[in-house]
């Protein structure tokens, strides 16, 4: 028995030290569930805020340019609030489940993995920024969809390679909501609520229970 | 018929110095602690099957310093990965002889 399971277990072996080394593969479902939920959470407040901007019954007016200004500074703190809290409640179940995997949370692999993630997202940003100057609010929603899918298929190549559906995903409802630009909350909120969430569940599902 | 047990090569009976040739397969560049810490080894131990790795000309072994540290790297060789690949396909070939 032993001369005959040798040579299958040593592949094993090849295998998995080949994906250990390469893939960071603690990133857990959880993550995904919190970050979308801090999402959905997100794009509720700001269509509330929204529409009581444009029926003029907010602390700040529609009719003067200041209203238009604080509804801005607003929204710019919402969407900083939403990133630092999905993505601190993302870093702590990911780190947790590293910590059952006993990998380090902070080796070669998740190094790549923030680095293939991080460039398209800052040149995202540069984008979004000045889309911001110009004005081109309807754009921003459509925007971030698909500059997060491009990073994400970046990133399926170093983590659980499922991740490029999520990806697939998000780059599908940016497409789309750059022809429907006026549902872009809607669209957002899909795209980092519920498919953070599903693709989350799925995780959880297939590596975590 | 070639006895495929021929074909497989001694250097990679131990355990380490397969991980370590997976390893270097898929990384261009791994340092020493990054190596440890996978494959879950101590010091000496990894060390001296690593000598062994690099007097077969199988890795190449990069010094260099982060700071006042050293930071050594290793990397595969073409014949390390010659070696590798036949070393897979006389794994192969086994299973499929025994079936």
């Amino acid at each position: 028995m032993q001369e005959t399971n040798a040579p299958f277990e040593a592949l094993q072996d090849i295998k998995k030290m080949m994906e250990r080394s390469s893939r960071f593969i603690s990133l857990s479902g959880w993550s995904g569930i919190m970050a979308g939920s801090c999402a959905l959470v997100a794009a509720y407040i700001t269509s509330i805020r929204i529409h009581c901007w444009e029926i003029g019954d907010c602390l700040f007016s529609k009719l003067t340019g200041d209203g238009a200004e604080a509804l801005k500074l607003e929204l710019f703190t919402i969407a900083g609030l939403t990133f630092v809290a999905a993505f601190t409640l993302a870093f702590i179940f990911t780190y947790r489940r590293s910590k059952k995997n006993k990998v380090p949370i902070w080796d070669a692999t998740v190094k790549r993995l923030m680095w293939s993630v991080m460039i398209p997202l800052i040149a995202g940003a540069f984008m979004l920024l000045r889309m911001i100057e110009l004005e081109q609010y309807q754009l921003i929603a459509p925007g971030c969809l698909i500059f997060y899918g491009i990073a994400l298929l970046n990133a399926s190549k170093y983590t659980l390679g499922e991740i490029r559906f999520l990806g697939y995903g998000q780059l599908i409802l940016g497409i789309l909501n750059l022809w429907y630009e006026s549902y872009g909350l809607h669209f957002w909120a899909l795209g980092f609520g519920v498919l953070h969430i599903i693709y989350g569940v799925w995780m959880w599902w297939k590596y975590e229970r | 018929m070639k006895n495929p047990i021929g074909n497989l090569n001694k250097i990679f009976d131990s355990r380490i110095r397969l991980g370590v040739m997976s390893i270097l397969m898929v990384n261009e560049e791994i340092s020493f602690n990054d190596l440890k810490q996978l494959m879950e080894v101590t010091d000496g131990n990894l060390a001296s099957h690593l000598i062994n790795l690099e007097e077969n000309g199988f890795i190449k072994v990069h010094k260099g310093f982060i700071g006042r540290k050293t930071n050594t790297t290793y990397s595969i060789t073409k014949a390390g990965e010659k070696a590798f690949k036949e070393h897979i396909e006389a794994l192969e070939n086994m299973i499929k002889g025994v079936k």
